[in-house]
């Protein structure tokens, strides 16, 4: 158990470290992030639609949409020089490689939304007193659920030729629970709702992050056997 | 060799089911538009559901055997499990297609609407892009062995996915029709139509195996085709 741990936390140490060293994915992302937002302020009508109606859906497809494209990211390092082989032929078990990569996707993906949640605060003058930490929980779940899926796609859509728009073509329906439920939690939250109202969607994000997280460490291993 | 002969074989026995279906379905045709009542409240749109209830349970039954073939493929490796997961995927995606287009010719006269964010309609529409991605990602990989864990594993996720889809759209409202037939008390459809419906049903599911038959068929010839060129090529290497 040690040992997977360790395994685990090394590979994801080797990706942030990359990110760290080169920067252009984190910017990229983060920037299309911002637009996104930006973006979702022009195609509302002030006149029709308050932001504070539109608040909860565009938070959570800034969070989907960067998410997709942060993940986009993470074997493409790999398949450059073949660095995907050398991992590969190292004893180590085939989950705590998925484990670290997912680890390291977390971590790119929780950055781009800690970035993202005060821009949002701003640009649609959301009221966050009170509902701060129910709104990190909610997305902290959500992310959780769709980036481990998300972990196991991006794998083998790198190994495609399109794999840019192959990714969110598979990944996309398995974002609708997570993302549907923490649009529902987020609204409530945004509205100061009890938390009783709440507890339903938290506990079915919970499901979600807990059956998948299993299953893609399930199939993971049967991905990379050469 | 043998095997080729066999996939033919598979494969002509598919095409027969097919005739035998299509026969079928022009009775059904009949049967429901002349010896079965018109509905009182919907009228003649309601005689899509005829078509549009079969389609439906197609579909579903295809994307669980897709299900459970990718499973039993990650666990025997055996490629004609994964040339079968395949040809019920495409399968599959063509019943879903005839489902989300009968759907909405029923839905615009009776509802007054083509398309609802209703719960079945998200959820059939969710299965469609299920079906059309893992047909995607298996046209989009090379390898014929790395194409086929790939896929398995998007057919088994897939079917995990499923219960999370229903728990979400259940938890709306819906305005689509309620069971008739499959449901805990007797069925209330009365019996002029049950009878239609399954008969329908069976056709469906007739055509359903006759497809997959010819399609899997037609696959195992390419493999053994496939296979045969790469003997003789390698022959030729030496």
């Amino acid at each position: 158990m040690g040992e997977f741990l360790g395994v685990a936390l090394a590979v994801a140490a080797k990706d942030l470290r990359v990110e760290r060293r080169s920067k252009t994915a984190l910017v990229s992302a983060l920037s299309f992030a911002v637009l996104t937002l930006v973006i979702f302020n022009f195609a509302r009508d002030a006149a029709s639609l308050s932001r504070a109606a539109m608040a909860p859906s565009v938070l959570w497809i800034t969070f989907a949409f960067s998410g997709v494209i942060a993940l986009n990211r993470s074997f493409a390092l790999e398949r450059e020089n073949a660095a995907l082989d050398g991992l590969l032929m190292a004893p180590v078990s085939r989950g705590a490689l998925f484990v670290g990569k997912y680890l390291a996707n977390l971590a790119f993906v929780f950055a781009v939304e800690a970035v993202a949640l005060p821009l949002f605060v701003v640009f649609f003058g959301v009221d966050l007193r009170g509902a701060v930490g129910g709104v990190i929980l909610v997305a902290v779940l959500a992310t959780a659920g769709f980036v481990a899926v998300g972990t196991v796609f991006a794998a083998m859509t790198v190994r495609t030729r399109f794999a840019e728009l192959m990714l969110p073509l598979l990944l996309l329906p398995f974002m609708l629970p997570p993302v549907t439920w923490a649009v529902q939690a987020t609204a409530r939250l945004l509205s100061n709702r009890p938390a009783s109202e709440i507890a339903g969607w938290i506990r079915l994000l919970g499901l979600y992050d807990l059956v998948f997280i299993v299953a893609c460490l399930l199939v993971f291993p049967s991905l990379m056997d050469e | 060799m043998p095997d080729r002969v066999a996939a033919r074989r598979i494969a002509s026995r598919g095409l027969v089911l097919i005739a035998l279906g299509l026969v079928t379905l022009a009775g059904i045709y009949l049967l429901a538009l002349r010896f079965t009542p018109v509905e009182r409240f919907q009228g003649l749109p309601q005689k899509i559901f005829y078509i549009h209830v079969p389609a439906a349970w197609c579909a579903l039954l295809a994307f669980s055997l897709v299900g459970i073939a990718s499973g039993l493929y990650l666990w025997l490796r055996d490629p004609r499990l994964d040339r079968f997961a395949e040809s019920t995927a495409s399968v599959g995606l063509m019943f879903s297609i005839i489902m989300l287009t009968t759907g909405p010719l029923w839905g615009k006269p009776v509802w007054g609407t083509w398309w609802e964010w209703d719960a079945r309609l998200t959820f059939t529409l969710i299965l469609f892009f299920l079906f059309l991605g893992y047909r995607a990602l298996r046209g989009a990989l090379v390898d014929p062995e790395e194409r086929a864990r790939f896929s398995a594993v998007v057919g088994i996720l897939g079917l995990v996915l499923v219960p999370f889809v229903h728990l979400t759209v259940y938890l709306f409202r819906t305005v689509h029709p309620q069971p008739i037939v499959l449901k805990p008390s007797e069925p209330s459809l009365p019996w002029d139509m049950l009878r239609t419906l399954l008969a329908s049903l069976s056709a469906f599911t007739v055509l359903l195996i006759g497809f997959v038959m010819t399609r899997y068929g037609l696959a195992r010839m390419e493999d053994g085709e496939a296979e045969s060129g790469k003997r003789e090529g390698g022959d030729d290497g030496r």
